[in-house]
This record gives C-alpha cells, sequence and structure tokens, in this order.
C-alpha cells in the first residue's frame, strides 16, 4: 500500500507539501509510477514559483515528467543530495528525497491542497 | 482499439509488473526496477515475456526462395537448425523491419519479425508468393505462440539444466528443438542484450509451466530497452521507421545483412546505396540528462547535425548514452551537443556498443 504521511498536503499530480519545513516532494505512489528515478532538475535559491506551474523536470529511465509547485514560494533551499543520488527520490520521497524548500507561502494555497484522506481517496 | 496480451499477461500483473503499450500489445515495462532487472541480465540472469515479437513460418517446396527474395541476407547459407540476423526492405532499398530468419531443424522457416508488423509482413509474404507464383505456405502464428528471452552470462547453464538436448553445445545463432521444463520447445542461442543466452518458444499453452520452470529475475521491456541502446541494436519503429524515418540497412549500420549477391527486392537501390551520407552511431553525454527519442545533435557551434533516435541513461557505465544518425563525415570523438529541453548537453561521438561484450 502506498504511503501518504500526515503532515503534509498534497497536489493532484503527486507532489505533497509539508508546512512545518516548507519542503516539497513527489508523492511515494509517483516515485512508484516513475519508476528509477535517475536525475532531477531543480531551480535555484532564490527563484519564485508559482502554484500550480512547473517548477522542475524529474527523469526516470522510463519518462521525463515535470513537478508542479503545490504552492506559491520563494525557493530557499534545495537538496543538492539529489544531484549525487537521484535515487533518493525512490528510496525515501517523503524524507531524504525531497525537493524544495519553500519560503513566503500563502497559507490560502496550502489550505487549497488536498488534505491525506482526500489524496489518498484520488489514489482509488 | 483493444491492446493484444501475451498469454502470461495476468501472471505478469500478480508479480508486480507496470504494463506498457508497444506495437499494440500490452507487455510488462518493469517488475519494480529496471535498474535491478538490468543488472541481473549483465551478471548473471534474467527472463523476458517477448511474446509480442512475431512469428510467421514458411513452409513448402518455394519457402527458401520466398525467404531470399524478401530478405537482404542469404538465405542459401542456412542450413537446418541455423538462424541469421536479416532485414525487410522496400524497392527503395529502406527498412521495413529487422527479423531473425530461422532456418527449422525439421524443415521450413521461421521468421521473427518486430511487435505489431505480424499481420502486415504476413500479408506481404503472401502477396509476393502470389505474384511471382512460388509454392510456400505463409502462416502467422504469433497468437499461438510464446515467446521467451532468457538472457545474461548464467542464462544458458539455466536452460541447459532443464532441457534435454545439451544446450551448451549450441553455437551462437543456432536452434534446436529440444523439451525444456517437459514443454516441446524451439530453443535458439539468440538475443537482444548483448550477452549470452536463449530464446524458447513453446505453445502459447504451455506458457506458464515454461515461465515458471525458469526460475529467475523477471525483466520487462525497460531493461529490455536499456540493454540493446547500450549495445547499439536498432529498434524498429524508433531507430527506423518506413514512413518517417526511412533509413537504409548501411545508414543503420547493419549492412552486414545485405547480400548483394543474391535477388531480393530492393537489391538494386541498396547496391548503388552502400556509402550513405548519414551513419547510425552513439553519443556519450558527459552531463547528467536524459536524451531521448527526438531530441536534437547540434555541432560545437551550435548547428544541427541530425536527431536522437534512442536514448537512455546506462544503467551500466551510469551515463547517458544516446543512438542516432550523424552525417557519416562525423568522426568518433567529436564533441556535440544533445539538446535536452533547449539547452545542449555536451558529450562525445562514440560508435556502439558502448560496453565490450564477448557474443
Amino acid at each position: 500500500m502506498t504511503d501518504v504521511p500526515d503532515d503534509r498536503r498534497y497536489r493532484e499530480s503527486h507532489e505533497w507539501y509539508r508546512p512545518a519545513d516548507g519542503r516539497v516532494g513527489v508523492t511515494d505512489f509517483a516515485q512508484d509510477e516513475l519508476g528509477d528515478v535517475v536525475f532531477v532538475e531543480l531551480p535555484d535559491a532564490g527563484t519564485e514559483v508559482r502554484a500550480g506551474e512547473s517548477f522542475g523536470v524529474v527523469e526516470s529511465i522510463k519518462a521525463v515528467s515535470d513537478l508542479y509547485a503545490p504552492v506559491s514560494g520563494t525557493v530557499a533551499a534545495t537538496n543538492d543530495a539529489l544531484a549525487e543520488r537521484p535515487e533518493l527520490v525512490n528510496e525515501d520521497p517523503h524524507g531524504e528525497g525531497w525537493l524544495v524548500e519553500l519560503e513566503g507561502v500563502d497559507e490560502a494555497d496550502v489550505e487549497a491542497l488536498l488534505d491525506p484522506a482526500a489524496y489518498r481517496d484520488t489514489l482509488g | 482499439m483493444t491492446l493484444r496480451e501475451p498469454p502470461l499477461r495476468e501472471a505478469h500483473a500478480a508479480a508486480g509488473a507496470t504494463f506498457t503499450e508497444f506495437g499494440g500489445w500490452e507487455m510488462p515495462v518493469d517488475y519494480g526496477s529496471i535498474r535491478a532487472e538490468h543488472r541481473a541480465v549483465r551478471e548473471s540472469v534474467g527472463k523476458f515475456d517477448v511474446s509480442h515479437m512475431g512469428e510467421v513460418t514458411v513452409a513448402g517446396p518455394d519457402a527458401a526462395a520466398l525467404a531470399d527474395r524478401l530478405t537482404t541476407n542469404d538465405v542459401g547459407r542456412l542450413d537446418p537448425g541455423e538462424a541469421q540476423y536479416t532485414a525487410m526492405v522496400d524497392e527503395d532499398g529502406h527498412l521495413l523491419d529487422d527479423a531473425v530468419l530461422s532456418r527449422l531443424p525439421s524443415g521450413g522457416f521461421l521468421l521473427v519479425p518486430n511487435a505489431g508488423t505480424d499481420a502486415e509482413t504476413t500479408a506481404r509474404w503472401r502477396a509476393h508468393r502470389d505474384e511471382w507464383s512460388l509454392d510456400a505456405d505463409v502462416t502467422n502464428v504469433t497468437d499461438d505462440r510464446a515467446l521467451f528471452a532468457v538472457q545474461g552470462p548464467e542464462a544458458v547453464e539455466l536452460v541447459d539444466a532443464l532441457a534435454t538436448a545439451d544446450l551448451s553445445a549450441l553455437p551462437r545463432f543456432d536452434c534446436v528443438r529440444t523439451d525444456v521444463a517437459g514443454v516441446t520447445a524451439l530453443v535458439s542461442r539468440t538475443g537482444y542484450t548483448g550477452e549470452d543466452g536463449v530464446e524458447v518458444l513453446a505453445d502459447a499453452a504451455d506458457a506458464a509451466a515454461l515461465w515458471d520452470a525458469l526460475e529467475c529475475q523477471p525483466c520487462g521491456l525497460g531493461a529490455r530497452d536499456t540493454l540493446r541502446v547500450e549495445m547499439g541494436y536498432l529498434l524498429a519503429g524508433q531507430d527506423f521507421d518506413s514512413s518517417d524515418d526511412p533509413r537504409t540497412p548501411y545508414e543503420a549500420g547493419i549492412g552486414f545483412v545485405v547480400a548483394l549477391d543474391t535477388d531480393f527486392v530492393g537489391r538494386d537501390a541498396l547496391a548503388a546505396a552502400t556509402d550513405p551520407e548519414e551513419r547510425f552511431t552513439g553519443i556519450r553525454l558527459s552531463e547528467r540528462a536524459v536524451p531521448r527519442h527526438g531530441y536534437e545533435v547540434v555541432d560545437a557551434g551550435g548547428r544541427r547535425l541530425g536527431t536522437v533516435t534512442s536514448g537512455t541513461l546506462s544503467p551500466t557505465l551510469d551515463a547517458p548514452v544516446a543512438l542516432g544518425y550523424l552525417p557519416a563525415d562525423v568522426d568518433e570523438g567529436t564533441e556535440v551537443g544533445v539538446v535536452v529541453r533547449g539547452e545542449p548537453k555536451s558529450g562525445t561521438v562514440e560508435a556502439p556498443p558502448f560496453l565490450e561484450r564477448d557474443e
């Protein structure tokens, strides 16, 4: 069964946002669909991202997929570990495989996201 | 459109396979990890259900004559129990398909064309047979057969232990009729991975017994693709396409399957095309990115040189590699770029295979 942690909110396109530290990543369901992740392209710190717009790409052997920002904000940090170890997205999508950390996030954007139960429902 | 399914579709699903559409078939793309499956084949052994490949039998007094006129290689070189890699081209010498043609131990021929081309191939062979008044039966048996590839340094040992025939002595590209795990099968020492191994053809009704007896890592089309790209093997429909990207065998780097001293459809066109302006080659990228079908290849000055036809992140080399057509005067070692999302990523021209392998 796919893992959907309770401490964060979700976008239907399978990204998560954790209010406690502003981190964004892809869900366990997404990493499983993607298969072996081999490359992640992320914006530099300081970049403004907008909710619902593409902020990067994740490449698996099978496919290239856009990453959509769950909320608007400014990139405070990116997960540098992914440059050497993109497989962290597969191994620990909700933890060490995080993508970017956002700041200046509007609470209304967060409220518009799916809660864990609603996201779980989208997975059928 | 309804997708065709291999006999063991449900068994693959139960084993955790995810599926993809390929050539009109719904086939396993992986059983969890393309990387792990790829590694199993390079280091030990893996099994692939390749029942989407076509199987067309050609029998009768003129079977050899028909095969010789529709394939580029020299069918006369095949003794019973031998197979050859070959190509089928149109009147202009452009590749329609590449295939393995076996002269069966019992007589007659088995042609294994690519996925989804079996009906068209059968119709074309029958039309030519009628046109030339040849006496041959052309039968499409694709839906009645299961085809499994067992590949890797330990593959022959694994299948040999289950077979009545001595497979360890089977030469490369030979085939033999034998029981495997109690199932009547045609085993050929062929494959599409660059590793030693066999392909086992059996009745669809025996598929489950055979597959289950071949105890090793199941592998999907994802690993099949990464393995063949590392070797620079062509994939029909992707590295050549008779309508979208027509290429001759010489352009595609398989001139060795063209026997110009035999008479086949497209022969005259090919005799005049032995020195092509573009050739199929490889590129290894030094920057991390994944080259994919359709990406542009540029020279150091940003001018377009060609297009990537296949690419992947090589699991063995942990480096991005690409295949495609470049002008024949672009030498190995030339620095080129592959344009990934608008950015040229640096690489070097390197004729495949990207790995050294004893075949």
